[in-house]
């Protein structure tokens, strides 16, 4: 900070020579010259002096002179007085014009020497400069600069570029510079501060609440009133949008876990079939992703956009199909016996991740993200990136279509009639093996497409499954077995108490109370958020 | 404890009970006598099961009453609680337990204790080795009294699990088709024994064999679609119009 | 079912079990303590603390049976139960390090100087005496299998949904442990042991006397589970496996039944942790991983559910393999083992090893619907 305020210092004062010297618009050419001249004096008061000059000078080649003599590149000729810029690339120009600097040798020249005091004014120079530059993003930063400071000196510097200033976004930066400063000038007049009160306000975010928080004591009652009425408006308001944020994140974990547990509300939900190994089919939609993209890499890295599109289905495909060889050679000898199900693919579950493990290795692997899902967006005071929002969409769409195949398929309602009435649909002429398997294999399928989408935002390790299993039981078993929409409705609300919690718990913490929470619920409600009620169930 | 307000032992008044909109039981009322033997027929889905459900505490209903003995209001009691007054059920599937033995079946099923505590360190007495032989008689199976219960033939659980429920010595039993899958011969023998059974208890039976309930001649109500459509003697109800149009399906 | 379930308790099967046990407990020790070391009766001290390991596994086993086999509650979260008594017993045994510890605090166990803490938080008072610790042991997981019970089985949470739950609740435990502010040692849990009742930890006399302990323990957790099993509280716990809603139906108030054999089942499973962490020297949060609850399932299926004298011979079979190949060549191929050892029991031998050969207690199998 203490740096800070001396650059704004030496910034006004260059502004102000620049005001002064603004009067005299003729004289501008010339006081350039002359000012160059200075820097030929070969005494620091003088270079001083010279810097000061340039930077009020106005000329479009003052930023360039003094940047040199930031970098140690402005040289001068004793004998001439005759000032050069050294380019980056060695050639030297004449300061004054620009042009290339004939007949001089860089031996002949001596450097413009700096010290600490100076290189202070040099940086402030350029920092008025800066405020005159002709790209708005430099003006923007200095005004934010004027802005954090709040040094009464500056406001007549501001005054003056305000009056010039043509971009709405800098011009109101610059204004919030101004209403700053002159909050903290106990000079200024009451109704001005109080105006100063009310730009600060419009800006609305933590900046604008520490600023108004921590105005003088000298300030006169009514604007330290106005000031507090301020903080607490901005505060209720930067409330809501943090709300805003957590409900975005808890809406990012809510469609991880959906994705996550959404294979398991058919295996589970629709069969009843109690699949640990399910994260692990996860973790093989994963690892589908990482084995496309390092094919693509190594054949057609042209294609590296397109290696998610290609992992879906191929991931779909390898899951699918080892799922349904788990149902016809395991599972299918298990129905009806929960317990023993669970145990059986648990050991499953520890078979494929030692495969993994001895495939691709224990550590980590790097799935790439495409450019479309890298990067991120502003949308008021919340960050969005894509990754998160590709998949939120991803995983409301693996839901729209999983519910639409269930409804308007040949499959979809062969499936309902072999889980509402197994030996009446067998009667129908349905083969329930066969819908069993297919089941099956649909819910391990959707489970490796999550795993694409969750390569993107998780490690891809052999233990990527593991860290679901129990999150996925647990959604299943809170939105009501049997029910896609309590999995959807469960997800996000998981998702979003769990962000809700976190500020206040801590990550650890809210996930264990996320699990006491619907421990406590099962008790409450053992089947579910949208249990069906009736005997059907209890069959 | 409210004063009793029936002289009837088992009291159901205006009971309605729903899943997800669908009404299983729709403002049924119905009064069992004590010592009376009831049939209740009714096509599938009249709400035979769920009645039982009620009576037994597995389901709760939405509205109405339900007395036992005119004083005890079963809607608040739990399956165990109603077990305790003396409610036996027999299940539509034959539920026995599958690894003990029939003597054991029977031995768990005996009047008597039934906290976890005391069943720690029981021990059998003279007397309630002396019911367990009679109960062995009563339901032809002394000569299977050592088998594994999940071996025995579907009559045989069938009969085991009344004799289970005498064990528990209730006042009013529940038996939801105990001839379901019978031979005729076991029919018959099962009509006797229900008929002695009736000789000191009240019997509420829920079956669908025609044949079965002619021959237990006793009064039958007839249920459809969660409420009582006829009340009376088989002969009655079989006359009745409404019960035809339910049956046949005019 | 005369006589007194005491006596009832000790018939063909238990007699000859508890004598063998009685046997090892007093001849291993003896033959590690008094031959020479080139005696070819010698034991060694490794082989010693080896088997005390699994004894404290195969009381887990017993534990886990007992609700599973018995009365058809697979909890997959025993090993929660395991820990705490293990964590009990560490911090009897962080507390006896006193000065010895690295930054010598007479009270503060090292990794609490290490956090900067200024005090010894209330619940790690009276740990450093052994029999309050040895009454925690007990007590703690009692009472959580107490509380988290009486939830459960008051709402009929049953089958799967137990299961999953008792898993998360492991899970979340596990969570906590590994949280430094839990003032349980964070992720290096407790370890660096000096002494046990005086004696030190590392010594041969200890291990054996720890030995011996456990299969001492052993034997009375196999006695206490066969006067359950044998008596009419066995024969209602079966009667709730086979058919739960006959059992209330008969009047049987089946949720006390299910909370004391639990919370019976859990106390063993804390004594089995608190056996085993002097044996191994630490106790850490991941003994509440998930996988270590599931995987003393397994040793359970492997021996033979509903047999109490299964659970412990697969308990020692199971990690005797574990131990066996996990050290040799074969390392990578353990977890395959294991995993193929869950489908196959559970497809080719779902009453295990002993299986019904003792108790007709396993129900056949239902038939797929």
């Amino acid at each position: 900070m203490h740096v800070l305020r001396e650059r704004v210092i030496a910034l006004v004062t260059a502004l102000g020579v620049l005001v002064a010297a603004g009067a005299g618009a003729g004289a501008r050419a010339e006081s350039f010259d002359d000012a160059l001249a200075g820097f030929a004096g070969d005494s620091y008061s003088d270079t001083e002096k010279a810097i000061e000059a340039i930077a009020a000078s106005g000329n479009p080649r003052a930023a360039i002179v003094i940047g040199a003599l930031q970098d140690a590149r402005l040289f001068f000729n004793a004998g001439t007085k005759k000032v050069y810029v050294k380019t980056e690339s060695g050639t030297l120009l004449d300061a004054a014009t620009g042009e290339a600097a004939a007949g001089e040798t860089i031996s002949d020249l001596k450097l413009v020497r700096i010290n600490n005091r100076l290189r202070r004014a040099i940086e402030a120079s350029l920092g008025s400069l800066t405020l005159l530059a002709p790209d708005p993003a430099r003006r923007f930063e200095a005004a934010q600069a004027v802005f954090r400071s709040r040094d009464a000196a500056a406001l007549p510097a501001l005054d003056a570029a305000l009056a010039k200033e043509t971009d709405a976004g800098v011009k109101r930066a610059l204004t919030e510079a101004r209403a700053a400063v002159i909050l903290n000038m106990s000079a200024a007049k009451q109704a001005d501060q109080i105006e100063a009160v009310a730009i600060i306000r419009a800006r609305a975010d933590q900046d604008a609440v520490a600023l108004l928080s921590a105005l003088p004591a000298a300030a006169s009652p009514a604007v330290t009133r106005a000031a507090r009425d301020a903080v607490a408006a901005i505060q209720n308001g930067l409330v809501l949008w943090e709300a805003a944020q957590n409900a975005w994140y808890g809406l990012s974990l809510g469609s991880v876990l959906l994705l996550a547990a959404i294979g398991l509300a058919i295996t589970f939900g629709v069969m009843g079939v109690i699949n640990m190994a399910h994260g692990e089919m996860v973790m093989l939609g994963a690892y589908t992703t990482f084995a496309v993209q390092e094919l693509i890499r190594s054949n057609d890295p042209a294609l590296f956009g397109y290696s998610l599109a290609i992992a879906l289905p191929l991931a779909f495909l390898v899951t699918g199909t080892i799922g349904i060889l788990i149902e016809r050679t395991i599972i299918r000898f298990l129905y009806g016996r929960p317990l023993e199900t669970l145990l059986a693919t648990w050991g499953l579950s520890l078979i494929l991740q030692q495969a993994v493990r001895t495939t691709f290795g224990p550590t980590n692997r790097e799935v790439g993200a495409p450019s479309w899902m890298s990067g991120a967006f502003e949308v008021g005071h919340i960050t969005v990136t894509y990754n998160r929002l590709w998949i939120i969409c991803f995983a409301l769409v693996v839901f729209v279509a999983l519910l639409g195949l269930l409804r308007f398929t040949r499959l979809g309602l062969e499936m309902r009639a072999v889980t509402q009435n197994r030996v009446m649909a067998a009667a129908m002429g349905i083969r329930t093996s066969r819908i069993d398997a297919l089941t099956f294999g649909l819910g391990s399928g959707i489970a490796g497409i999550a795993g694409v989408a969750l390569s993107q935002i998780d490690n891809v390790s052999p233990h990527l499954g593991q860290g679901y299993i129990i999150d996925s039981f647990m959604l299943v078993v809170f939105g009501g077995v049997g029910n896609l929409w309590g999995t959807l409705v469960g997800a996000f609300s998981l998702g979003i108490a769990n962000k809700f919690l976190e500020p206040y718990a801590g990550a650890v913490l809210a996930k264990i109370l996320i699990l006491v929470l619907i421990i406590l619920f099962i008790q409450k409600r053992p089947r579910g958020l949208f249990a069906l009620r009736g005997r059907a169930v209890e069959a | 404890m409210e004063p009793r307000t029936t002289s009837a032992l088992l009291y159901l008044n205006g009971v309605t009970v729903s899943f997800d909109g669908f009404r299983a039981l729709d403002n049924l009322s119905l009064a069992i006598e004590p010592g009376e033997m009831r049939a209740i027929i009714g096509p599938n889905g009249a709400g035979k099961t769920t009645k039982m459900d009620v009576v037994t505490g597995k389901t709760r209903p939405d509205g109405g009453e339900v007395y036992f003995d005119g004083t005890f209001d079963l809607t608040s009691l739990d399956e165990t609680e109603i077990a305790e007054l003396g409610v036996g059920r027999k299940f539509q599937k034959p539920t026995v337990f599958d690894s003990h033995s029939v003597e054991n079946n029977l031995r768990l099923a005996l009047k008597g204790d039934r906290r976890a505590r005391k069943a720690l360190s029981w021990r059998e007495s003279e007397d309630e080795r002396q019911r367990i032989d009679r109960l062995l008689e009563t339901t032809q199976l002394g000569a299977v009294r050592d088998t594994i219960a999940g071996g025995l033939a579907h009559g045989q659980k069938q009969w085991l699990e009344i004799g289970m429920l005498l064990a528990q010595d209730p006042k009013l039993l529940l038996v939801d088709e105990p001839v379901a899958g019978m031979t005729d011969a076991e029919t018959r023998q099962t009509v006797e024994l229900l008929k002695e059974i009736n000789r000191d208890r009240t019997l509420v039976v829920v079956e669908h064999d025609m044949a079965f309930v002619r021959e237990l001649d006793v009064k039958v109500t007839v249920l459809h679609e969660g409420s009582v459509i006829a009340e009376g003697s088989i002969d009655q109800v079989s006359a009745n119009e409404r019960v035809i149009e339910v049956y046949l399906g005019r | 079912m005369t006589g007194s379930p005491l006596i009832r308790a000790l018939d063909r099967v238990s007699i000859p079990f508890l004598g063998l046990l009685a046997a090892i407990a007093i001849v291993v020790p003896v033959l590690n303590l008094a031959m020479s070391p080139l005696s070819a009766w010698y034991v060694p001290t490794y082989l010693v603390s080896l088997f005390g390991k699994y004894f404290c596994y195969a009381l887990l086993a017993l534990a886990i049976d007992l609700i599973w086999g018995y009365c058809g509650i697979l909890s997959l979260g025993h090993g929660a139960f395991f820990a705490l008594g293990g964590y009990a017993m560490g911090m009897y045994l962080m507390r006896q390090i006193g000065t010895r510890g690295v930054y010598a605090d007479p009270i503060l166990p090292d990794f609490m100087v290490f956090l900067n803490w200024p005090a010894l938080p209330v619940y790690w008072y009276g740990f450093q005496h052994f029999a309050y610790a040895a009454l925690m042991v007990v007590l703690v997981p009692g009472l959580l299998a107490f509380v988290f019970g009486w939830f459960a089985f008051r709402s009929r949470v049953t089958g799967v949904y137990l299961s999953i739950i008792t898993q998360a609740l492991t899970f979340a435990l596990m969570l906590g442990f590994f949280r430094n502010n839990f003032g349980f040692g964070g992720n290096n849990g407790l370890t660096d042991f000096k002494d046990i009742l005086g004696f030190n930890v590392q010594s041969d006399a200890t291990r054996a006397a720890l030995f011996a302990a456990s299969v001492v323990a052993l034997g009375i957790g196999f006695y206490l589970c066969r006067v359950i099993v044998r008596s009419k509280f066995g024969k209602v716990l079966i009667a709730i496996r086979d058919a739960e809603a006959r059992t209330r139906f008969l009047g049987y108030r089946v949720e006390s039944y299910k909370l004391l054999v639990f919370t019976v089942s859990a106390c063993m499973a804390g004594i089995a942790g608190a056996l085993y962490v002097p044996q191994v020297g630490i106790i850490n949060p991941s003994e509440f991983a998930p996988a270590n609850s599931i995987e003393a399932v397994i040793w359970v299926a492997v021996g033979g559910r509903g047999t109490l004298v299964g659970a412990v011979i697969g308990a020692i079979l199971v990690n005797y393999a574990k131990t066996t190949f996990t050290s040799g060549a074969l390392a990578p191929y353990w977890l395959f083992m294991l995993g193929g050892l869950f489908v196959a029991v559970t497809l080719l031998l779902p009453r295990g090893i002993v299986g019904g050969a003792q108790d007709p207690g396993i129900a056949q199998p239902r038939p797929a619907e």
